[in-house]
């Protein structure tokens, strides 16, 4: 029995009077594929912020592959292994795309603090750079600032950084969101070639893609968990189909 | 990149000048040059600060006060070798940084700005009120010359103006190695997104404390040239318009592109001087420069004809 790669028991969130997320419980194995969907306020990207360290929980208790990190800053979190993109994109705006993957490769990675010798230098960070760069399509940008790249581009460098790493927990926040129907299609292949040993938490509103890419499904719903379980028993299930899928 | 053509031959000028300007030079005109490049050291260092890790300090000309007045209490009242007042005038610059790191690199933007002008005042009080060791608001003079405290077989303005030279480049050398390389590229990325920086696994506190002692350190080496330089400490070196005259020399240059804040230092020690030979509001002037400046190169001179400074 491996260590589940996220264990989630109760995690609350209030903000004011509002519990934007409310007694969640929640475990991830290791390589788990597990899609979180739920309405616009449902609480996902909150639950996404708990995790990864941005925000504290009010309540309840979180551990990353087996290690509790309920009160653990994030770049101590990214060391265990999680790594996370942004629904609003969150890059280096003024560096190049070059610069915006080294630094990701840096982050865990003693020679962060190394001050006396050009990080171009370094063979193997800038052959690690350029590999991703390849992998997401943005080889002819690499010299371009990440500022001037279409939103497409853009979004495509946000999950590449969340790669650099090797983690072994991705959360993706809306990682096709605003794409087009081709750049949401390679974004789709691309995230189906991920090694199988990595887990992946995808918040997402298209539920085809939701239903396609994950095993499992939790519908979070006014920050309580609806409906946890299979996709098809998710699928099946009637409350979730009056609230979310069949609504509007 | 065609662009900024215009930078090599402006670089290649400016290091005929540094090189032989002395040469040529009354002593007088060899005087400013030295106030230049002892000036640029302090800008280059608020750089890596500023420029680069994107923290505005109000109150790095502490740092260059404290190392000048190091040396001139103890060149003068303590009469120690040369060698130890040096190395202790940067330890104390450098210890002080370090210290008070350990308060500010928890905050940003304004709040930055507020706690750095407040530990600058700080400085600037104890230098004024400190009266047995400071002697306040008289200072302190008869600093020995740097030539002959370290013994040195030449004297005069140009042999002080070409040990300074040594001095630059070593710090300049240092500090784009620096800016270079990986720690010097996380600086980059905490300017740009911070919070990224976190959630990718960087602990911004480190990274930010550490750019603030380096920048602390280098305006120490500043400040002990300026106090051999002057022979003379008073509190005006750590005083707020010093460390905003600092802020300007750097945004006016083109910040994080370390060359910039040496064209920033030059400009305003030429104005600064050539100015007040005509009026006594040569501030005003300079204001009006910046005015100018930010209009027309809202990143400073060296990055005209860039979009954005790296």
């Amino acid at each position: 029995m491996t260590v589940p790669a996220l264990v989630l028991e109760g995690v609350s969130r209030q903000f004011g009077g509002l519990r934007a997320v409310d007694g969640v419980t929640l475990t991830i194995g290791a390589g788990e594929r597990h899609a979180l969907i739920g309405p616009n306020g449902a609480g996902k990207t909150t639950l996404f912020n708990l995790i990864s360290g941005e925000l504290a929980p009010t309540a309840g208790r979180i551990c990353l592959f087996g290690a509790d990190v309920t009160r653990m800053p994030p770049d101590r979190r990214a060391a265990l292994g999680i790594a996370r993109t942004f629904q609003i994109t969150k890059l280096f705006a003024g560096l190049t795309v070059l610069e915006n993957v080294l630094l990701a490769c840096e982050a865990l990675d003693a020679r962060k603090l190394v001050m006396h010798r050009a990080v171009s230098s370094y063979a193997d960070l800038r052959g690690r750079a350029a590999q991703l760069i390849e992998r997401f399509g943005l080889s002819a940008l690499a010299g371009e600032r990440a500022r001037n790249l279409s939103y497409g581009d853009q979004r495509k460098l946000e999950v590449a950084l969340s790669m650099a790493g090797r983690p072994r927990l991705l959360l993706l926040d809306e990682p096709m969101a605003g794409l087009s129907a081709g750049e949401s299609r390679a974004m789709h292949a691309l995230l189906e070639s991920l090694d199988p040993g990595i887990a992946v938490l995808l918040i997402e509103h298209d539920m085809d893609v939701a239903f396609a890419f994950a095993e499992r499904v939790t519908v979070l719903h006014q920050g309580r968990v609806l409906v946890q379980g299979r996709r098809d028993e998710v699928s099946a299930n009637r409350a979730v189909q009056e609230i979310y899928l069949g609504g509007v | 990149m065609g662009a900024r053509s215009w930078r090599l031959p402006v670089l290649a000028a400016l290091a005929v000048v540094l090189a032989v300007g002395p040469l040529v030079l009354s002593s007088y005109w060899i005087g400013l040059l030295t106030q230049i490049v002892i000036l640029a050291i302090l800008a280059m260092s608020l750089d890596i600060l500023l420029g680069y890790t994107g923290l505005p300090s109000l109150g790095h000309a502490g740092f260059f006060g404290v190392a000048a007045y190091g040396v001139a209490v103890l060149s003068t009242t303590y009469r120690t070798d040369f060698w130890t007042c040096v190395a202790a005038a940067l330890l104390i610059g450098i210890a002080l940084s370090a210290a008070f790191g350990l308060i500010v690199a928890h905050v940003r933007d304004v709040y930055f700005l507020m706690i750095t002008l407040a530990l600058g005042m700080v400085l600037w009080g104890v230098s004024y009120r400190w009266i047995p060791v400071t002697g306040g608001d008289n200072g302190i003079s008869g600093i020995p010359s740097l030539e002959a405290h370290a013994g040195l077989p030449v004297t005069g303005p140009a042999a002080f103006y070409y040990v300074t030279l040594v001095v630059f480049l070593a710090c300049a050398a240092l500090m784009r190695v620096v800016v270079r390389s990986p720690f010097g590229l996380t600086l980059r990325g905490i300017r740009e997104n911070e919070a990224r920086m976190r959630s990718l696994g960087f602990n911004t506190w480190l990274h930010c404390y550490l750019s603030y002692v380096i920048a602390g350190a280098f305006a120490s080496v500043s400040g002990v040239l300026w106090a051999y330089y002057n022979g003379f400490v008073s509190p005006t070196y750590l005083d707020l318009t010093a460390s905003s005259e600092l802020f300007l020399m750097v945004t006016l240059g083109g910040p994080a592109t370390l060359v910039g804040p040496l064209l920033g230092a030059g400009l305003i020690v030429l104005l600064k001087n050539v100015m007040s030979a005509y009026t006594a509001r040569w501030l005003l002037i300079l204001g009006i420069v910046y005015i100018v400046a930010i209009l027309a190169a809202p990143q400073g001179i060296w990055n005209l004809g860039t979009r954005r400074s790296t």
